[in-house]
């Protein structure tokens, strides 16, 4: 009989005979319920921490990276991805990627990008380019840093990943980031070949592949040439150049 | 000693989960490279093999049996997602060394062993007691081979250096094997090697003796 006093309704529902269906049923919503708040609950209240923690640790990456460089403190700008001009505010809006068009696996991208160029005396030494795309299963970020001639890598760094560790996941290791700096992006014709490739890399384009990780390094690669190419920084990059040949 | 205290003490020397029943040893072989990964390794698998053992225990009287190991594990994921989620907020950079080693606390077979073996049949004092001193057996071999590996594989202690190394001017040249998973396996071996001479008592029966199984 069904009684509208919870605290008998409860008593009869641990009386019932463990191995009923409506047991069986109950104690699984209640073991759900219960640890799904728990864990919402701790996942809610400490994001704010983790994003703070995640936040430092992308800031710490690239002084890092400068600091192997040798470099200074660069100047940060906002750039018009499809015009590669300089502006004053990021409006915040995105351009969706069409499915050719999108080698990186980013579904849209943003209008206006925020880079980063080290000059000395006026003159560009070294720029430093946020990237990201898709690698095997998660958004690989990091940054790329060319070279005044901006066809030459100094650096490339991922600060974000979430790859299989001790394989796609060993894109973070210095080791493996060691082998970018004076790999050239794009040959003579200027058609954009840097990547990652299976086993040894050979030319100046070629990065060796890490074992077991083609579908990141794959990623890698696409992420690359997306960004340095006419729907990335492609533009900007163009600009840079007329300006220094001028 | 009580009971009390044989549930606590008995896991961590006579009946050590990792190196009487060899479970839980895949994670002794990825965080082991240096004390501090074994360290925080061991304190979160303390935390969730206590808890899970102690909130089984409560509830062990209303688990129907059809359902029993997904309630225990949801339980047990439940606390390993929230230790994840501390370590990530307030130990950034530890929780980044041992990436996906302490979510794989879900599939550790001491958690599970000791829900399903001891929390289900004993009262919930007895049951934090035992999670506790399995989870403290589980530490010092963990802790005990992270030593012998940092020490021996880098020179140093918590990152203190104990060893000069030649790199730096020193005398100690470190053993690279030392930084690979397989040396924590011949150090877990030495282990339960040292442990079951002085206790032969725990030595499995060679095939065909008495008491021994017969290989079907």
């Amino acid at each position: 009989m069904a009684s509208a006093n919870p605290l008998v309704w409860w008593r009869g529902f641990l009386a019932l005979p463990n191995d009923s269906t409506a047991k069986t049923v109950g104690v699984a919503l209640l073991v759900a319920l219960v640890c799904s708040l728990v864990v919402s609950a701790t996942a809610v209240t400490l994001r704010p921490l983790q994003d703070a923690n995640r936040q430092a640790d992308k800031v710490a990456r690239m002084l890092g990276m400068l600091e192997i460089l040798g470099a200074g403190v660069p100047e940060m700008r906002l750039v018009d991805l499809a015009s590669g001009a300089d502006v004053d505010r990021d409006p915040g809006t995105s351009t969706e990627l069409p499915v050719d068009r999108d080698r990186a696996g980013l579904g849209s991208r943003e209008n206006v990008a925020t880079v980063f160029e080290l000059r000395e005396e006026g003159a560009l030494r070294l720029v430093v380019l946020p990237v990201r795309g898709t690698g095997y299963q998660s958004t690989l970020k990091g940054y790329l840093a060319l070279k005044a001639d901006l066809n030459t890598v100094a650096a490339l760094t991922f600060y974000e990943q979430d790859e299989t560790p001790g394989m796609g996941a060993r894109i973070e290791e210095d080791a493996w980031q060691a082998l970018w700096p004076g790999r050239q992006v794009a040959d003579a014709d200027g058609v954009i070949r840097i990547g990652v490739v299976k086993g040894a890399g050979t030319g100046v384009h070629e990065v060796d592949g890490i074992s077991g990780a083609t579908r990141t390094g794959t990623g890698v690669t696409n992420l690359l040439r997306f960004w340095l190419g006419p729907d990335g920084y492609g533009p900007y990059l163009d600009r840079l150049k007329s300006e220094a040949g001028r | 000693m009580s009971d009390r205290t044989r549930t606590l003490v008995d896991p961590i020397l006579v009946a050590n989960p990792v190196t009487l029943q060899v479970l839980g040893i895949c994670s002794a072989l990825a965080v082991t490279t240096s004390l501090a990964t074994a360290l925080v390794m061991s304190a979160a698998l303390i935390f969730v093999l206590t808890l899970s053992n102690g909130l089984i225990s409560l509830i062990r009287n209303h688990v129907p049996r059809s359902i029993r190991l997904i309630v225990q594990i949801t339980i047990i994921a439940s606390l390993v997602i929230v230790v994840d989620q501390m370590l990530q907020a307030y130990m950034f950079a530890m929780s980044k060394r041992l990436s996906v080693f302490v979510g794989l606390i879900v599939t550790n077979c001491i958690v599970l062993a000791r829900a399903e073996g001891f929390a289900m049949k004993n009262p919930p004092g007895a049951s934090l007691l035992d999670g506790l001193g399995n989870g403290l057996g589980y530490a010092l071999i963990l802790v005990t081979v992270g030593i012998v590996r940092e020490l021996f594989g880098a020179g140093t202690l918590l990152g203190v250096t104990i060893l000069p190394a030649a790199a730096d001017g020193g005398w100690f040249t470190p053993l690279g094997l030392m930084a690979l998973p397989p040396s924590a396996f011949f150090l877990l071996g030495l282990l339960v090697w040292a442990i079951r001479t002085i206790r032969p008592e725990q030595a499995e029966p060679a095939p065909g003796e008495q008491g021994g199984e017969v290989p079907r």
